[in-house]
């Protein structure tokens, strides 16, 4: 970054801590960027003359008389068609070796929407997996996490519900991805010949933790770009938010913040809900739709980030390995959209909820009768028909390798019902199974 | 006035260099460029003003100047707050045209040159005060009060007060003196600091006049009352927002006050979309024309959200003073209470549990004792009932939010997310909750002569039936389905009967959503007289087919026009399965 003619170089520092530099310094704007040497800081605090930067890059080798040099802006992002098919770091420079992104110089983290200025979302984002389109449909506008533990294959099945779904544009927010993950995604954008609709900010582990902060946001001032100036669809994924969270607890440490529960900032519902609140349906038709990935430990979801997250979130999906089948299958018990009643039955067939409550229940009843066969007790033979059921509509539906049309899926749970049940069993209103009951074969 | 200069900024905490007296909760405007930021002061150390500032502070300086204003957050009052969507500032959210919300854009609450159609109501001679009703206009259908200005202090004389006719609400409608011979005009506006209770009223006693919901867990089990209080904690995806809605939708008041404390935006859209056409069944006419929403969502400033509880409150109290009855649901009060955290911990005060401020309790207590039922000073009721939704973190009710509202409100829902997961909803556990009303004796007198003479003590019942198969249920999951007698399983799938058919609600049904209280007196006589009933069976499968039948049939009933042709079918249908079974009738 080259100095320009009129900017004031300070070279004394007063005070380093392992993320923070301060120095006197006059006439600068609270969030505005600096050069510290090369490392990118930002402006936390301003008390009179003494300035607080956080070192993005972390402080180690930092010395007293370093240049610092103020940008005189908050962190910007250049918007443009460009972006299309790039991969950039953290701080929106291209890592791809192709030229910089020329364009309208935004600042990120913008304002939030006028609420009475959205719309309710309500067109479903098909992805062929019958386990979400089934049972936890996606509207455009969502907001939604996997709660995974860290051995699931959340980002082949994000990856997969990436490309499956019509969006204009993906835009990939990576924090702390291992080199590995970055390869795959973009090996499998690559593969799927779907580059030019992909966008990529990516902070690998590589990368030091606190420049992990700037991606949600980063990411998301791209996708309002396209979303609001070219009215396109938009989907969003963040993975992992819970490497995001981490690096929030790591700057309110170094800052000296009291941690409230599980070690996190106070704010950490707030500095979420700022990221996801960014989904939205607006009024001229673009829109913004995030998918996230929320690792957990131990399956727990009662930890600050997992919890925040339920709260802010519009339901959450589950994976889980499905030993009876050999296969990862989305969990019909515990997953949940919240918007899936805007769209169920409305952008698919009218029998869509009763046959979707239907076979949740009956997928319910086998697994009473599985622990009923692991407590030693008998089977009725309606027990039976249900565990055989259940095997079929894991591997047919809920594994996360199925891609079908949304017809062809409740086709089939009707095929089902009928192998397996009679009707009175499935419970299903009458007008439905008068028309889609299968015929004997 | 006061000014000042900015001398320090540490995110929405802002510290400045005052040159003369300024207060507590004064409200000041930074300049930035061409734009003035809202703040108010939370801390003053001698010359310096600790301010939290109602919107980003990106780019400001040191040394950028600052206005005092003299007065604390005001709410502004008068006739065009129904039907409003306003921000927790009171901004009217539908005058902002930009897709995006603009930093440092302040819009008028109400309507300057809107003419209103005045019909005086005292006459010149009349001794009133703060609070008295000087005449009125209609606003939707509410006949909207004016009054004289609750900050006028003492006692006052009408001087001059307008004919009947069309004004606006700056145009004098009144000219009253005091005491002293001082004269003063009033208009239909008027401003009260909202962190400052309303007390226009002669007496505030215990309530005693039930509030129907028309949600049967509620008005059946543990009943609320018109300026009562309540609160529902639950772990996310107990549809704490779905009650807070089915509330809204169906509760017997004249007004209804959301905020939207912190919450997602989504839900706010849905009752944007949805309330200018539903029709509310009482009036016939939509349900946003009673409604006013408070929307500080979550990702709009922090320390408007907390600002936007005290906003709804005031807005409240305003209109209780008409003599109304208003429901106000704040949707989340956890929002709130770590709007109050980021702010305490920005100013390095030591924590309490949590990290949360140590006079939590305090202010949360404070803030629900501002509903109540009221005697105006004419003689007039008006009531504000509350009920807050607590977002305890991981579901845990022993966190600080959840343990300091349990000591003020006195309607208690506990939402249970076993409940939520068996799909019964509104996943309001029976058992836990509770409401302390039911041992007022003012209370138990009101229902006696409205409702019925038995009313209290079927609900006891009922509620011992419940606990009774809890512990039936526990039995056959220890013992096993024939480990246990036959008796068990009776007992328990009489508790079932009522908790599907009372309990279990679909709130997305256009009549199983909101019960009439007739109709639930109705089906709860039906009820226990099933329950009353003794049985006599030869196995548990029996038992439990059986009263499958009996509650199918129920629950069909729940879900036609009460007593339509369908539901007199259905209820001869039930009573033939009662008579089938072989009874043993009780002795």
């Amino acid at each position: 970054m080259e100095t320009q003619a009129f900017q004031k170089i300070y070279t004394k520092i007063d005070q380093i801590t392992k993320a923070t530099c301060s120095l006197r310094a006059k006439g600068i704007g609270y969030d505005e960027l600096a050069y510290i040497g090369d490392r990118l800081a930002q402006v936390v605090k301003i008390i009179g003359d003494l300035v607080t930067l956080q070192v993005f890059g972390g402080t180690e080798g930092i010395p007293t008389n370093a240049e610092v040099t103020f940008l005189g802006k908050a962190p910007t992002l250049k918007v443009g068609d460009d972006l299309a098919g790039r991969f950039f770091n953290a701080y929106g420079d291209p890592i791809d070796g192709g030229p910089a992104v020329q364009g309208k110089e935004v600042e990120i983290g913008g304002p939030s929407v006028n609420p009475v200025q959205r719309k309710k979302p309500s067109n479903m984002i098909f992805t062929g997996i019958a386990g979400i389109d089934m049972n936890n449909s996606l509207v455009t506008g969502q907001k939604i996490p996997f709660f995974a533990d860290p051995d699931q294959p959340y980002n082949v099945v994000m990856a997969m519900v990436a490309l499956r779904a019509k969006a204009d544009k993906i835009i990939l927010g990576g924090m702390g991805l291992t080199n590995d993950d970055y390869l795959f995604y973009k090996n499998v954008f690559d593969n799927a010949g779907a580059l030019d609709r992909i966008i990529s900010f990516v902070n690998t582990t590589d990368d030091p933790p606190v420049e992990r902060l700037l991606i949600p946001d980063m990411a998301l001032t791209a996708a309002e770009y396209f979303a609001v100036e070219k009215n396109e669809t938009v989907l969003v994924l963040l993975t992992d938010m819970t490497l995001f969270a981490d690096a929030l607890a790591i700057v309110s440490n170094r800052m000296d913040q009291i941690p409230s529960k599980d070690s996190m900032p106070g704010s950490l519902y707030s500095d979420l809900a700022r990221i996801y609140e960014k989904a939205v349906q607006l009024p001229s038709g673009g829109s913004i739709t995030i998918i996230a990935v929320t690792t957990l430990s131990g399956g727990d979801i009662t930890h600050a980030i997992p919890d925040n997250t339920g709260y802010i979130t519009e339901g959450q999906l589950y994976l889980r390995r499905d030993t009876d089948i050999a296969k990862v299958i989305v969990d019909p018990f515990r997953s949940l959209s919240r918007l899936k009643q805007n769209v169920i039955g409305k952008d698919t067939r009218s029998d869509h909820a009763q046959v979707m409550n239907a076979a949740i229940r009956l997928y319910a009843e086998a697994a009473n009768a599985k622990t009923k066969l692991e407590n030693g007790f008998d089977l009725t033979d309606f027990d039976e028909r249900s565990l055989n059921f259940a095997k079929e509509y894991s591997n047919d539906l809920l594994a996360i390798d199925v891609n079908i049309g949304a017809i062809e899926m409740l086709d089939l749970t009707w095929k089902l019902f009928a192998r397996y049940f009679t009707s009175q069993e499935v419970g299903i209103k009458k007008e439905f199974v008068d028309k889609y009951w299968p015929k004997k074969d | 006035m006061t000014k000042g200069l900015v001398a320090g900024i540490i995110s929405n905490l802002v510290i400045v260099e005052v040159d003369g007296p300024v207060s507590q909760n004064e409200i000041c405007y930074i300049k930035i460029g061409d734009t003035k930021l809202m703040a108010e002061i939370i801390k003053i150390m001698g010359s310096k003003a600790y301010v939290q500032v109602f919107e980003s502070t990106r780019n400001l300086r040191i040394g950028a100047s600052v206005e005092f204003t003299g007065h604390m957050l005001e709410a502004t009052l008068g006739p065009g707050i129904l039907s409003k969507n306003f921000d927790g500032l009171q901004n009217d959210l539908d005058k902002m045209k930009d897709v995006f919300l603009k930093r440092g854009e302040y819009t008028n609450p109400l309507e300057d040159d809107k003419l209103w159609h005045f019909k005086p109501l005292a006459k010149v001679g009349e001794l009133v005060e703060a609070g008295s009703w000087l005449g009125e206009v209609t606003e939707n259908w509410i006949p909207h009060k004016i009054m004289v200005p609750f900050k006028f202090e003492g006692k006052y004389t009408i001087k001059e007060i307008s004919a009947e006719g069309q004004y606006t609400i700056h145009d004098p409608i009144a000219k009253v003196v005091d005491n002293n011979g001082k004269a003063q005009n009033i208009t239909m506006v008027q401003k009260w600091p909202v962190k400052v209770a309303i007390r226009a009223y002669k007496a505030k006693p215990r309530p005693f006049r039930m509030m129907e919901t028309g949600i049967r867990c509620i008005d059946s089990l543990n009943p609320i009352v018109e300026g009562g209080t309540g609160f529902t904690p639950g772990p996310f995806g107990t549809g704490k927002t779905v009650l807070q809605h089915a509330l809204s939708k169906h509760a017997e008041a004249d007004m209804i006050i959301v905020a939207a404390c912190g919450e997602r935006a989504n839900e706010v859209v849905e009752i944007f979309t949805e309330f200018p056409e539903l029709e509310d069944p009482r009036t016939g006419r939509k349900l946003m024309e009673r409604t006013t929403i408070i929307a500080n969502t979550s990702n709009m400033p922090v320390a408007a959200r907390e600002a936007s509880v005290y906003t709804a409150m005031t807005i409240a109290e305003y209109y209780r003073s008409m003599g109304l009855k208003i429901l106000m649901l704040a949707d989340s009060t956890s929002r709130w209470a770590q709007a109050l955290r980021e702010m305490s911990n920005r100013m390095e005060e030591l924590p309490g549990q949590d990290a949360y401020p140590m006079d939590l309790p305090a202010i949360i207590s404070n803030f629900y004792s501002r509903a109540g039922f009221v005697y105006l000073p004419n003689g007039a009721t008006g009531s504000i009932t509350f009920i807050g939704a607590v977002s305890p973190a991981g579901g845990n009710l022993k966190e600080p939010v959840t343990e300091s509202t349990k000591k003020v409100a006195r309607c208690f829902y506990a939402l249970s997310q076993q409940r939520a997961d068996s799909k019964r909803y509104p996943a309001v556990d029976p058992i836990d909750s509770y409401s302390k009303y039911l041992e007022y004796d003012e209370f138990i007198e009101y229902i006696n002569e409205n409702v019925s003479k038995q009313w209290i003590d079927q609900i006891h019942y009922v509620r011992n039936l419940l606990i009774r198969g809890k512990e039936a249920s526990e039995q056959i999951n220890i013992l096993g389905d024939d480990g246990v007698p036959i008796e068990y399983h009776i007992r328990y799938w009489k508790s079932e009967v009522f908790d599907y058919v009372i309990l279990q609600q679909d709130a997305f049904d256009k009549i199983d959503s909101s019960t009439p209280i007739g109709r639930q007196k109705f089906m709860m006589e039906i009820i226990i007289r099933i329950i009353k009933r003794d049985y006599d069976f030869d196995s548990f499968e029996d038992v439990s087919k059986y009263f499958r039948s009996v509650i199918n049939i129920l629950k069909q009933m729940n879900y036609s026009e009460f007593k339509s042709d369908e539901f007199i079918k259905f209820e001869a249908e039930l009573e033939e399965i009662l008579t089938k079974r072989k009874v043993a009738e009780p002795a």
